[in-house]
Formats: C-alpha cells, sequence, structure tokens
C-alpha cells in the first residue's frame, strides 16, 4: 500500500480506514482487512471483479454496513457522527432508485424533506440541483416517462441537493449504454471540480476508472482486497480525446497487467487450498 | 393531435365498449330466438324480454331488495377494508406477529362460509349484523394478504436510502412504504368488492331472514319456490349488475390513484 505522495499543504484526510473487515455470520468473508486513505477533494475509484469487495466497502463507508472489524472514519469521526465534523455525504445507488409514485421535484426533494428543510428553501435548492444535471425542464415529469440516463441523473441531483461534500457511487452508470455513460461522466467531472467533492466511486469498467480517476485502487475477488493502487496523474478538465491518447492506454494496459496479476493469484490461492 | 384522428371504430376506448357490447346483443338475440323458436316455457327459461317486463313490473320489490343486499355488502366491505388493513399493518410490525397470526387468516379464507354461516346468524342477534360479519369474513383476506404484500414489498435500496437519511418510523410508512403498497392494496379491493357481494347473497341465502328487510337472496329463494323464474331471474341480472358497478368503481377508483405511474394502468400503445 503505497500513501499519496504529499505536496506542500496535502489537504486533510477525508476517509480513514485502518483493518477494515466485512466477514458475513455464515463465515463469507467478503473483505479482509484493508487500509484506506483519501483525502479531501480526491476522485477516488474502487476498481475490480464482482465478489471483490468493492461496494461493501463503500457501503460500510456510506454507513449502510457495519465493518466486522477496523477502524474507519471520515474527517475524524465515525461514519454516523459525520455531521460533527460539518461535512455530509451522499451515496448514490447502481440503480436510479426513484420513488415512481412522485414527480422529479419531489424525488430529488425527499433528502431534504425528511430532514424537515422548509418547503421554499427546499424548493430553491431542488431548483439549482435540477439545473446542475440540466433537467429543469423536467422537474414535473414522472420518473418512469424519463430514459435510463435522464433518471440517473435525478438520481445523482438528489444526491447533490445536501450540498455533500462526500460523493460516493455504487457503479452509477454500468446499466447505460457506453454512449449516455461517457457524457455522464465527464458531467460528473465537471460536478465534481465545481463543487470541490471528494468522490469514491465504484465500477468494473478500466476505461471509466482511467477517464475520471486521480486514484484507483485495484481489488481483487475470492477474497475481497486490495491489490494495487495507481495514481492517473493526468490533468484535469479531461477531454474525450484523453481516452484516445497514448497516456491513457498506458494506464489502462497497467490497469489490466494488474488485474490479471490478481486473478492469477486468486487461482494459485485456490489450487493450494485444493492440494 | 387532431391531424391524424384515427377512424372512431379503430380508437381502443371505442373497441373496449363496443366489442363486449356487440357479444351481448348476439347472446340476447340469439337467447330471445332460441326461448321463442323452441317454445320453451318460462319456469324453465324465461325470455330476455320477459325478464325486463317482469324487472319493470316488479322493480319496487327487486329495487328495495337490491337496496339492502348492496347495503350490506357495502358495510362489510368497509369493515373489511378497515379491518384488513390495520392487520396488514400489524403483520408488517414484526415477522414473529405475521408468523404466529397468518395461518389463522388462511383458515378463515378456506372455512366455507356456508358452514359458519347459521353459527353466525345463531351468535349474533341483530339480522343485518349478523350478515355483515358472514360478508366481511368472506372479503377479509384479499385485503390482508395484498395489502401485507404491499407493504413488504418496498425497494430494497430505497429504504437503504430513508435509512442513510435517518427517516422516522412514520416517514417511512407515510412516504415509502403505503405507496408501495398501494398497486397491491388496489388489487385486494377489486377482488374483496366482488367477494363481499357474493358473501352477503350467501350470506342471506342461509340465514333465509323473513319479515320486511329482505334482499336479493331472499327474492330468488322465494320466486324459486313459487316457480316464478322470470322474478328469478330479474333478480339474478340484478346482483350481477351491482357485481360488475362494484368492479367498475374500483377499476375507476385504482386508476384515480395509480393512473399516471404504475405500469399496471399504463396504456399500451
Amino acid at each position: 500500500m503505497t500513501s499519496p505522495p504529499s505536496p506542500a499543504a496535502a489537504p486533510p484526510v477525508a476517509i480513514d480506514i485502518r483493518q477494515v473487515q466485512k466477514t458475513y455470520p455464515n463465515g463469507t468473508v467478503a473483505l479482509q482487512p484493508v487500509d484506506l486513505s483519501v483525502r479531501e477533494g480526491e476522485f477516488v475509484t474502487l476498481l475490480g471483479p464482482s465478489g471483490c469487495g468493492k461496494s461493501t466497502l463503500l457501503k460500510m463507508i456510506a454507513g449502510l454496513l457495519e465493518p466486522s472489524s477496523g477502524s474507519l472514519k471520515l474527517w475524524g469521526e465515525g461514519v454516523n457522527q459525520l455531521e460533527r465534523s460539518g461535512h455530509r455525504l451522499s451515496f448514490v445507488f447502481q440503480a436510479p432508485t426513484l420513488m415512481p409514485w412522485a414527480n422529479v421535484q419531489t424525488n430529488v426533494r425527499l433528502p431534504l424533506d425528511l430532514a424537515g428543510v422548509p418547503r421554499a428553501e427546499a424548493d430553491a435548492r431542488v431548483a439549482d440541483a435540477l439545473a446542475l444535471v440540466g433537467l429543469s425542464k423536467f422537474a414535473k415529469v414522472l420518473p418512469r416517462s424519463l430514459s435510463g440516463g435522464m433518471q440517473m441523473r435525478v438520481s445523482i441531483a438528489r444526491g447533490l441537493v445536501v450540498e455533500p461534500t462526500l460523493l460516493l457511487m455504487d457503479e452509477p452508470f454500468g446499466a447505460l449504454d457506453e454512449i449516455t455513460r461517457h457524457k455522464l461522466d465527464a458531467d460528473l467531472l465537471e460536478l465534481w471540480q465545481k463543487k470541490n467533492l471528494t468522490v469514491v466511486f465504484v465500477t468494473h469498467s478500466i476505461h471509466e476508472s482511467v477517464f475520471l480517476s486521480s486514484r484507483v485502487v485495484m481489488m481483487a475477488a475470492r477474497p475481497g482486497r486490495i491489490v494495487e493502487e495507481f495514481r492517473i496523474d493526468e490533468p484535469y478538465p479531461r477531454r474525450p480525446e484523453f481516452m484516445v491518447s497514448t497516456d491513457f492506454s498506458h494506464h489502462a494496459k497497467n490497469l489490466q497487467d494488474s488485474l490479471h496479476r490478481a486473478s492469477r493469484d486468486t487461482q494459485e490461492t485456490a489450487e493450494e487450498v485444493r492440494a | 393531435m387532431n391531424a391524424a384522428q384515427p377512424p372512431l371504430l379503430s380508437q381502443p376506448r371505442v373497441q373496449r365498449v363496443l366489442y363486449p357490447s356487440l357479444v351481448a346483443v348476439v347472446l340476447i338475440a340469439l337467447w330471445q330466438a332460441l326461448v321463442v323458436g323452441l317454445e320453451l316455457p318460462p319456469y324453465l327459461i324465461p325470455s330476455p324480454l320477459l325478464m325486463m317486463q317482469t324487472l319493470i313490473g316488479d322493480w319496487g320489490t327487486l329495487f328495495d331488495s337490491l337496496m339492502i343486499t348492496m347495503k350490506i355488502t357495502v358495510l362489510s366491505f368497509i369493515v373489511a377494508v378497515v379491518v384488513g388493513v390495520l392487520i396488514s399493518f400489524l403483520f408488517v410490525q414484526s415477522r414473529l406477529i405475521e408468523t404466529a397470526l397468518f395461518p389463522y387468516a388462511v383458515l378463515l379464507q378456506v372455512t366455507p362460509i356456508v358452514a359458519i354461516a347459521p353459527l353466525i346468524i345463531i351468535w349474533v342477534k341483530q339480522p343485518t349484523a349478523s350478515l355483515v360479519v358472514c360478508a366481511t369474513l368472506v372479503a377479509l383476506f384479499p385485503i390482508i394478504s395484498n395489502t401485507t404484500l404491499g407493504l413488504r414489498s418496498v425497494d430494497p435500496d430505497l429504504q437503504a436510502y430513508f435509512k442513510m437519511n435517518r427517516a422516522s418510523r412514520m416517514q417511512m410508512l407515510w412516504r415509502l412504504r403505503i405507496p408501495s403498497a398501494l398497486p397491491y392494496f388496489f388489487g385486494g379491493l377489486r377482488i374483496s368488492s366482488g367477494l363481499a357481494l357474493i358473501g352477503a347473497v350467501v350470506a342471506e341465502f342461509v340465514a333465509g331472514t323473513g319479515g320486511t328487510n329482505t334482499g336479493l337472496a331472499y327474492q330468488i329463494l322465494m320466486a324459486g319456490y313459487q316457480l316464478d323464474i322470470p322474478r328469478m331471474f330479474a333478480a339474478l341480472l340484478l346482483i350481477s349488475l351491482a357485481g360488475v358497478f362494484l368492479f367498475v368503481l374500483m377499476a375507476w377508483l385504482t386508476k384515480l390513484a395509480l393512473g399516471s405511474w404504475h405500469a399496471s394502468e399504463i396504456a399500451q400503445d
């Protein structure tokens, strides 16, 4: 595990994970003990095959799952005491996860309604969030009449409306076609810079992780673990041309090789077990 | 909009009314022709014309009976909805309660009402109340099972999202569980409204209440004893029409509540 190099006045650590592991009651090890540290303003992707525990790790950061052991701090506070640090997190699911009976506006306003934010203020913030994802015209429309990509934008708007500093995304664009996904990836990067967010993004796409991240955390399956970390030291904003550059291919190849090494390790382990 | 209005006959809304109506016209004409052509006596099968004449001639008594049957149907339907929804809310509070009590809900459902109606009529002195109890027992189960299923059919991710946002129990119920349950609940209503009518008629049959307050089942029984078959058919027709009316009413309510968002109510164009 390489700790990120600290340039002068490195931003504070946002996520501090030490020896966190997850074992289910039936004995399945979803995640071996891992260490990971994410600094404020980083865009980190968790990349790996299915079953590598990347979603499990993300859900533990979000407080949706309890770690079996280890310590997990967000800005120095426990996940459930995050407010004390003045920070807020938002979680974006793999599916849009919208209320089908409520229009776009009501869906985006949900976290504010649940928190008891006064209606006028809530509506103003919803309007801002919808403008950010380019859906202002669709405020009164029901989710089912929107395309998959637009539904995902609504889901992101709902994530942004609470003005989070930490955005956790669980394969948010995995179900979309490639063209829509590229568009949303680019939009997400723009939002990340504009809002100065810290993003942890789960994906199984090497290309997506190279395009988006400042750092890629490579994970492997059976048992789930972190195998390597890569810095993608390419300047932002990243244009679509970046995806056809030699630098891009170079990074992608590194990740590909690492993925192969990781799965080879797994096979060897499997053979040892069998022997 | 008005540029390419399809011809009237190819519009689905027109077709939905037109086609069943055509079937009805053909069947009724066939029935009339058979009865007249084969000279069937009215005590076997009355012609549709005779049935309508009886219906108009006996309208006073038949309509009063219809109102009594409808009163019992509507009362027991309302009681079934209220009790059924309350039981469902109880069931979803904990798996333990549901596991402990659900078999008895099933038991209630599978016991034929004809078999227990005499008991209920003995136990509950007031005639209307005893009929309502019988009909409620018949109508109750679909409400319980559908509403319980609905309250449990919450998108797990959406539920996780509510939890992550520290939603209270009441917020979860009003903003998540109840809206998610609505399509199932309305499905239950459709089945249950018909069952309430059947329950009311069956209970009346068993009770065979005399006196002045007699429902349509009693009219059918009496017409049977007196071999007044046209009157029996007229009463039957009213029961069927009442059932259709309840179904249409429920379908309309469903459309009103879910029309805009639920897949079952979106027109397949």
